[in-house]
């Protein structure tokens, strides 16, 4: 039937799908639409499975320190080589991504969700409060990020869970502004407007009608932030902050590794190096994947 | 399908396409999007191409120009101008010819214009590219051109930007690029879409004169069938990408060969008599029913009056609050709006109606003022809350944008049953799906979209699942905000016959929200004329379009375009109306 | 509003941001939990000790009283004294300040020079090969840690080719620093006409400033693609294309101005990130800037020292927004009016 045509009845049998097999078709055409984002998902679930089991799966100790086979370049027995402490760099290295995984995904889930959460208000509602929370990200804003991230875990004390809060506080404002303009744009949308109309409360059309519209941005925010988040705690590691040796962690490692790079010996800090970049590699790739994933305009 | 030009035929056209086909490269293959297209402009004349979107009316301009987007590209057919094949000229040449020899203006004219430049620099790059001004001489021949366009004080507007001008500013500078080195062929693509009636009569008078003046051949791109029976000498029909009619004017409007040419004449709705008139002709529907109105009064608006606190930072409010006023959007306005009546509120943009039309429907709090429905005051209950009001089922609203007023995450299903669960209070799911399959029926809406998300449904369908959401509680007083101002005339014309049965249905009484004075003749018993937050009159509808008592509304409605040959008709069923 | 207004108006909205800068600084020592008398006292303190400095701190008074305290000191330049150099930390952040200020700006100017062109050149020849690199350059661009691209770096063409010389710091043994005018060594090399020096400082210059124009490069040059793209399919450059404008002038009058201005305000993240990242450069190069000082005062939990540096760089982040919006109210009309 076109547009133009004018029939005041029309009966017919209307199908209905059931959600889930809706969600999974729609998965899996996400899928194999964009082989990008099917790469981003396999390594993401690679990672996952290292972070579980990793720590099963390694061939050493990665805390086992052999003086006598320090500094080995990379071999049959010692994939990655050995460190100066004669520590299996694979294991170290495979056994690092559960603690490097932990305190980005803690600190961009704490950040994401207050995040939301306050920009969701301020936008929705304005007032007071959205000046107050737009003067605080203001400040947050102000300081050079890994800066401010330094001082505050100097000041809060040099440990990993100070690492995850002042990670997750310099990220705060990008989610906080995301959902804010998001929020804001749709705050009088006709659709809202209509939602309005149909006896909905305030509260009840922030959080179910205008905030799952808001997630395809929010969500390539989120991916890019989690690259960001785990190149900052790594960051701070090499600098010497939050995680103490021996810890295996992917910052402290190369930073370790880099006295020992002006004399050639490479595979102490590459490795750790590349695991990091890897990771960081596949958050970036996965930002379109999600958001076509929860994008409902992406469904056919 | 070839008509003869009868009169052209000596002279050579100034502008040829022959079997013209445009076709796009899109993810889901190739895209025809128009189609062994022909038409001839002769040199003076006026042609008129009409169409409804997707017709491939604007492509086939672009493809005149050469200025198609990356995607897309011609893929067969002739393009002659005045002895040159365009279609296969190279970029140098087609730039050469660009601006000097054809010109375009556009819809949307202040985002056609540089943000960042001057306006009259702007014009400056046109005239100095083709040689027809030197650096020195320039800025003169930039303001002339500006004067020439009746831009008042055209040397301070020389340094104007475009977002410190008017819509019609805007459009009179564009005209101004278009025209600055007098070519023999200008395009003007929908170029009144987006500005006011009012407006929009200037512009194209405007056009009308510099084109007559200089002896330019005109090639006018519209989907508003009355704009391009006033201006042009000759029409060509087009849909879905090719050609259906080409005619004189005259001839098209007094025997239109295709049906289709038949139905869009048809649906725009100066012509018709009533709104049945608007469908296609094969349609035998019943006259649509007459409806007694009854003398009580279900909603009454006094005083009504909306202030915005005036813009300004922190340092103005500093500098003290005595220079800004606050802005009144609603300046006191009342009216009334009886059981089973349908009251039309027009006026242009700016005017208030969609700020009176969102404190009714209590959206909005009135900054004073009394809205008196059933007998009970409705401010009294701030907007916020009105969600809980037990005379929220009472009054219901459909928006002017069917795409923008359905949640992008829901399915039409769901939309019809939101105002079901939350005003209703139905929770029964089988019960529910019944309600909302017998809403969709009332609208003419196949039930098996009722499963799609709002984007995989065309205009008209989004436009019905709209309409079956406001009137699920069965509301008493519906409000329609220019419900029909996003679709296609022949879709409106299918929306607005919709509306006038739902009203006799369901006894419901009707505030329509428009810019169209003949729509709101069609449908609405009363009409109220509203400018800057003011009623300058109000009457028996059939008698203000008839005999309007305001200036302003003697404006408007001069201002609506309408063909020669169509005035004395139309004023003869404005006589038997009334 | 005339231009001067509005840049006037910009410097006065600064200070709320300078006193909210100041407010987190303070906080971070006097509110957080552990006890600040025992940071300044250093590792080695005994609780006398502690006592006595808390009370010369005026860390036994209130806290109101303590934050006045602070901002008299920080009006007079005084940010306290280093415990690791025995020094006032303000004279230690200035005599360091301008090697990070030249390796920043030379690593600004080098990313800006190449990834703005390349943004540019991606847009224009939409998925041509410069717009896959373009694509690549910024994907690879954001997944690499700093510091590990200053250490490929190293390895690359310090040990392996031996094209760069050891990442130690400025200046080579065999050269000593020209008489100080502008304290980048490059300039003041110039400037003295000590040829050699200058060479050898630029030379100590290019892997990290390379280091860190790789870094800021990915964001120059997707926003600029983007930017550029947006103005590319945009209304007026139809308009200006159908007038028959040249190629030329369309792409740089029309498109690149307007694309500008997108790139320009994120500028001010892409600062962010370089002054943070400068102090991992700073680190993998023994850059001896205030970004190393702090990493060693942060060793030593000199803590004086991170305030003040923490401090500084804000304020230097503060000012270099400032110029920022100044340069966004010369290009854009619109913010005069808006003001």
């Amino acid at each position: 039937m076109t547009d133009a045509t004018y029939t005041p009845q029309l009966a017919a049998g209307a199908k209905r799908s059931s959600a889930w097999s809706r969600g999974f078709a729609h998965f899996r055409y996400v899928m194999t639409s964009n082989p990008v984002t099917f790469i981003a998902f396999v390594l993401l679930a690679g990672m996952i499975v290292i972070a579980l089991f990793g720590p099963m799966l390694v061939p050493h100790d990665p805390l086992a320190t052999l003086a006598d086979k320090a500094l080995k370049p990379p071999s049959r027995e010692h994939w990655f080589g050995t460190d100066q402490l004669g520590r299996d760099v694979f294991s170290r290295v495979i056994v690092a991504t559960r603690l490097d995984l932990l305190i980005s995904v803690s600190a961009v889930a704490l950040s994401f969700f207050v995040g939301a959460a306050m920009g969701a208000c301020a936008g929705y509602w304005g007032g007071w409060f959205d000046k107050l929370s737009g003067r605080l990200l203001d400040t947050i804003m102000a300081f050079p990020l890994f800066v401010l991230a330094m001082g505050i875990v100097a000041a809060a004390g040099n440990t990993i869970q100070n690492i995850v809060i002042a990670t997750a506080i310099i990220n705060l404002p990008f989610y906080a502004r995301v959902a804010r303009a998001e929020v804001s744009i749709r705050r009088n949308a006709g659709y809202v407007q209509a939602a309005r109309l149909s006896g909905n409360s305030e509260l009840r059309i922030l959080i179910w009608k205008i905030l799952p519209n808001t997630l395809p941005p929010m969500m390539v925010q989120l991916s890019l932030n989690m690259g960001w988040a785990i190149l900052n705690a790594a960051g701070l590691s090499f600098i010497g902050l939050g995680v103490r040796p021996p810890t295996a962690e992917w910052g402290i490692m190369v930073a370790e590794g880099a006295n020992y790079i002006v004399s050639g010996e490479w595979w102490l800090a590459l490795f750790p190096g590349a695991a990091l970049m890897l990771a960081v590699f596949t958050f970036n790739l996965l930002g379109d994947g999600l958001r076509d994933l929860v994008d409902p305009q992406r469904r056919t | 399908m070839s008509p003869q030009l009868t009169g052209h035929l000596h002279n050579p056209p100034l502008l040829a396409v022959h079997d013209l086909c445009v076709e796009f490269a899109t993810r889901k293959g190739t895209v025809t999007a128009v189609r062994s297209v022909n038409l001839q402009v002769a040199k003076g004349e006026t042609l008129g191409i009409v169409g409804e979107s997707g017709s491939g009316k604007s492509v086939t301009s672009y493809a005149v120009m050469r200025i198609l987007d990356r995607a897309g590209r011609i893929a067969a057919g002739k393009i002659e101008f005045g002895g040159m094949q365009l279609h296969d000229a190279d970029e140098a040449m087609m730039s050469d010819l660009r601006g000097r020899e054809i010109s375009m203006i556009f819809q949307n004219p202040r985002a056609a214009l540089n943000p960042i430049r001057p306006v009259g620099k702007q014009i400056e790059d046109v005239l100095i590219r083709h040689a027809q001004a030197t650096h020195d001489q320039a800025k003169r021949k930039a303001i002339e051109a500006l004067a020439k366009v009746r831009i008042r004080d055209p040397e301070a507007r020389y340094h104007a930007y475009p977002f410190e001008l008017s819509g019609g500013m805007c459009q009179r500078v564009v005209i101004a690029i278009a025209l600055a080195c007098k070519p023999q062929l200008l395009i003007a693509d929908e170029p009144t879409t987006g500005l006011d009636v009012t407006t929009q009569r200037a512009v194209m008078e405007l056009v009308r004169e510099l084109t007559r003046s200089e002896g330019m051949s005109t090639l006018l791109i519209t989907h508003d069938l009355g704009l391009a029976g006033e201006y042009c000498d000759r029409i060509i029909v087009m849909e879905k990408g090719g050609v259906v009619e080409q005619q004189d004017t005259a001839k098209l409007f007094a025997a239109p060969a295709h049906p289709y040419t038949r139905r869009l004449i048809r649906s725009t709705p100066h012509a018709a008599r009533n709104i049945r008139d608007l469908l296609p002709e094969d349609l035998r529907l019943p006259p649509p029913p007459l409806l007694s109105v009854s003398d009580e009064p279900l909603l009454e608006v006094k005083d009504l009056v909306k202030e915005y606190a005036p813009p300004g930072g922190l340092l103005q409010r500093l500098r003290g609050r005595g220079g800004a006023k606050p802005f009144r959007a609603v300046d006191g306005i009342s009216f009334s709006i009886a059981r089973g009546e349908s009251v039309g509120l027009v006026g242009e943009s700016g005017c208030g109606k969609s700020t009176t039309s969102a404190m009714v429907m209590r959206l909005l709090d009135a900054t004073s003022g009394s809205i008196c429905f059933k007998g009970g005051e409705l401010t009294a209950v701030p907007a916020g809350e009105f969600a809980r009001s037990p005379l929220r089922r009472e009054l219901q609203m459909v928006f002017q944008d069917p795409h923008e007023s359905l949640n992008p995450r829901s399915t039409a299903a769901q939309s019809i049953a939101d105002p079901l669960l939350r005003l209703e209070g139905m929770s029964d799911a089988a019960a529910i799906r019944d309600r909302v399959e017998a809403l969709a029926s009332q609208v003419g809406l196949p039930l098996e979209l009722l499963d799609r998300l709002p984007h995989q449904l065309s205009g008209g369908q989004k436009a019905r699942v709209g309409i079956a959401r406001a009137i699920a509680t069965r509301p008493e007083l519906l409000i329609l905000d220019e419900p029909t101002a996003a679709l296609d005339v022949s879709v409106q014309a299918v929306v607005l016959n919709l509306l006038a049965d739902l009203k006799a249905e369901f006894g419901m009484s009707y505030l329509f929200v428009s810019h169209d004075l003949e729509v709101v003749r069609l449908l609405c018993d009363r009409v109220i004329v509203m400018r800057a937050g003011r009623i300058v009159e109000e009457g028996p509808a059939a008698r203000v379009l008839s005999e309007p008592q305001a200036e302003y509304t003697r404006e408007l409605l001069a201002a609506i375009p309408r063909p020669a040959h169509l005035a004395g008709h139309a004023a003869a069923t404005r006589a038997v109306n009334a | 509003m005339s231009q001067l207004a509005i840049i006037l108006a910009r410097v006065l909205q600064a200070i709320p941001t300078i006193f909210g800068i100041v407010v987190v600084t303070f906080l971070l020592t006097r509110a957080l939990p552990g006890d600040p008398a025992a940071y300044f006292a250093g590792a080695s303190a005994t609780p006398e000790s502690i006592a006595e400095i808390r009370a010369r701190l005026g860390l036994d008074q209130p806290l109101p009283l303590q934050f006045v305290d602070y901002v008299r000191d920080l009006a007079s330049g005084d940010l306290g004294q280093s415990i690791s150099t025995g020094q006032p930390v303000a004279t230690e952040l200035l005599r360091r300040l301008p090697a990070s200020l030249e390796l920043t700006l030379f690593a600004l100017l080098l990313s800006v020079g190449v990834a703005v062109p390349l943004g540019v050149l991606a847009a224009v020849r939409q998925d041509s090969w410069i717009d896959q690199l373009c694509r690549f350059v910024v994907t690879a661009g954001v997944s690499l840690p700093t510091f590990f691209t200053g250490l490929l770096l190293v390895y690359v063409f310090y040990f392996l080719l031996g094209w760069a010389p050891a990442p130690l710091g400025r200046l080579d043994m065999l050269h000593i620093p020209p008489p100080q005018v502008t304290g980048f060594l490059v300039i003041d090399g110039l400037i003295a006409r000590e040829w050699g020096t200058a060479w050898s400082a630029f030379k100590q210059l290019l892997l990290p400033g390379i280091t860190l124009a790789l870094f800021t490069l990915a964001p120059i040059a997707r926003m600029t693609r983007a930017a550029m793209l947006q103005a590319l399919a945009s209304e007026y450059l139809r308009t200006a294309r159908a007038a028959g404008l040249s190629s030329g002038r369309v792409l740089m009058v029309y498109a690149f101005r307007n694309a500008m201005l997108p790139v320009v305000t994120t500028l001010g993240m892409v600062f962010s990130f370089t002054l943070g990242a400068n102090v991992l450069v700073e680190k993998v190069f023994a850059w001896p800037g205030i970004g190393s000082f702090a990493i060693e005062a942060l060793v030593v939990s000199d803590y004086a020292a991170v305030q003040g540096f923490v401090l500084s760089m804000a304020v230097l982040f503060v000012l270099l927004n400032l110029a920022i919006d100044t340069l966004y109210t010369l290009i854009d009309p619109r913010v005069r009016i808006e003001g």
